[in-house]
């Protein structure tokens, strides 16, 4: 076949274009989100003391971080999933998010009267289900969000799928809030940062080969 | 070289609007610049040539949604080849880098004739029949897509599916072809 007479076929195809990147995307994190809160509710369930949380500052706090580290995803993912995208926009604003945190946590851990209360803080009571937890609740967003980026364009595969987790592992940290009881800085922005960036970690081992085109 | 890029992205943009032979002008336009693109970047394989040229124009329909408006036509179709060039020595096993460049100088090289593709014919044998008569006999000038989607024993509208999803089929067989 010449390529004239492909060019032909490819005109008469002209009329449909669908939907842009940012509304697919966006309704990745809506199903993304849902998906989490039934996990939440049917497996982790919500923390006993929701209702007073939500009156605190930390309850909102803890979903600030984590809804921008989200946001952070979205912008470099939004950019990514075409040709020639760079992701930076959401790269400075999820490093100096996660740098902040990182900073308030451990001014927090070094103004502790003596080791073993910052090592509690640390520990929190739930230490070692955290990250797991928030990795599961991200699955998934993560499968929805790199099926759907996969229909799109990236060039860069790798990264691709590092801002798919990243944009998976913000939301589903968002809504692990919701069950989870730690209330320090010290903790959320180790185990907390620690369960967004292994979703965004498996989202850059898995779009290294998923996300061709 | 900027003029071909506010001519290319005023077809494209109204292509995207629907404008058929607007959306044909833009992609033989681009066809060529893919051509000398791919020739200067893979001497001695010229079959290869004219197989990555109809595999690029290809995912630029397809993909064509990805691109933002806002931002330059000829930097993203560039991208899109660079992308299907790396890819095509990545399944081919060959190793080579490409340096940074300028999607100026996608717009700068000579123009070399079409060589003949070999794995669009390969991919269309592969199509259930009335999709391969319609890919084949389609044209802006010569069939509508009423008359071929007739000669395919088909109404248009169901032409207009058929041809869409025979476009994609045609796309990932071809992807596939070489890995």
């Amino acid at each position: 076949m010449r390529t004239d007479d492909l060019i032909d076929a490819l005109a008469s195809d002209a009329v449909e274009v669908r939907p842009p990147p940012p509304r697919r995307l966006a309704l990745v994190a809506g199903l993304g989100a849902l998906a989490a809160l039934v996990l939440v509710l049917t497996w982790l369930h919500t923390r006993p003391d929701l209702m007073p949380a939500m009156r605190g500052g930390m309850f909102w706090m803890k979903a600030a971080y984590t809804g921008a580290l989200g946001v952070a995803g979205y912008l470099a993912i939004e950019r990514l999933a075409r040709p020639g995208g760079s992701g930076r926009r959401g790269w400075i604003l999820g490093g100096v998010v996660l740098g902040l945190f990182a900073l308030v946590g451990v001014i927090q851990a070094m103004m502790s009267p003596d080791i073993q209360m910052a090592l509690r803080m640390l520990r929190g009571h739930s230490w070692t289900r955290c990250s797991p937890n928030i990795l599961a609740l991200s699955l998934p967003m993560l499968a929805l969000g790199l099926w759907v980026v996969r229909g799109m364009a990236p060039t860069r595969p790798t990264l691709a799928g590092f801002a798919t987790g990243l944009f998976s592992g913000g939301v589903a940290a968002t809504v692990y809030g919701l069950h989870c009881p730690e209330h320090t800085f010290t903790f959320v922005a180790l185990w907390y940062s620690l369960g967004v960036l292994l979703a965004a970690a498996l989202g850059a081992l898995i779009g290294r080969w998923a996300l061709r085109w | 070289m900027t003029d071909t890029e506010t001519r290319l992205k005023a077809l494209m943009l109204r292509g995207m609007d629907g404008d058929a032979a607007a959306y044909r002008e833009c992609l033989a336009v681009l066809g060529v610049r893919l051509r000398a693109y791919f020739a200067r970047r893979m001497s001695g394989a010229p079959g290869d040539v004219e197989d990555l040229v109809q595999e690029t124009l290809l995912a630029v329909h397809l993909k064509r949604s990805t691109w933002d408006s806002a931002q330059s036509f000829t930097a993203w179709a560039h991208a899109v080849a660079r992308y299907k060039l790396i890819d095509h020595w990545r399944r081919r096993k060959i190793r080579q880098t490409l340096p940074i460049e300028d999607h100026i100088e996608f717009l700068a090289a000579d123009e070399p004739d079409p060589g003949v593709g070999i794995e669009l014919d390969r991919a269309l044998a592969s199509l259930p029949e009335k999709q391969r008569i319609l890919v084949s006999d389609v044209k802006l000038t010569g069939l509508s897509l009423a008359e071929a989607g007739a000669r395919a024993g088909i109404s248009e509208g169901a032409a207009k599916v058929a041809l869409h999803r025979a476009l994609k089929a045609l796309a990932e067989r071809m992807r596939r072809a070489d890995g």
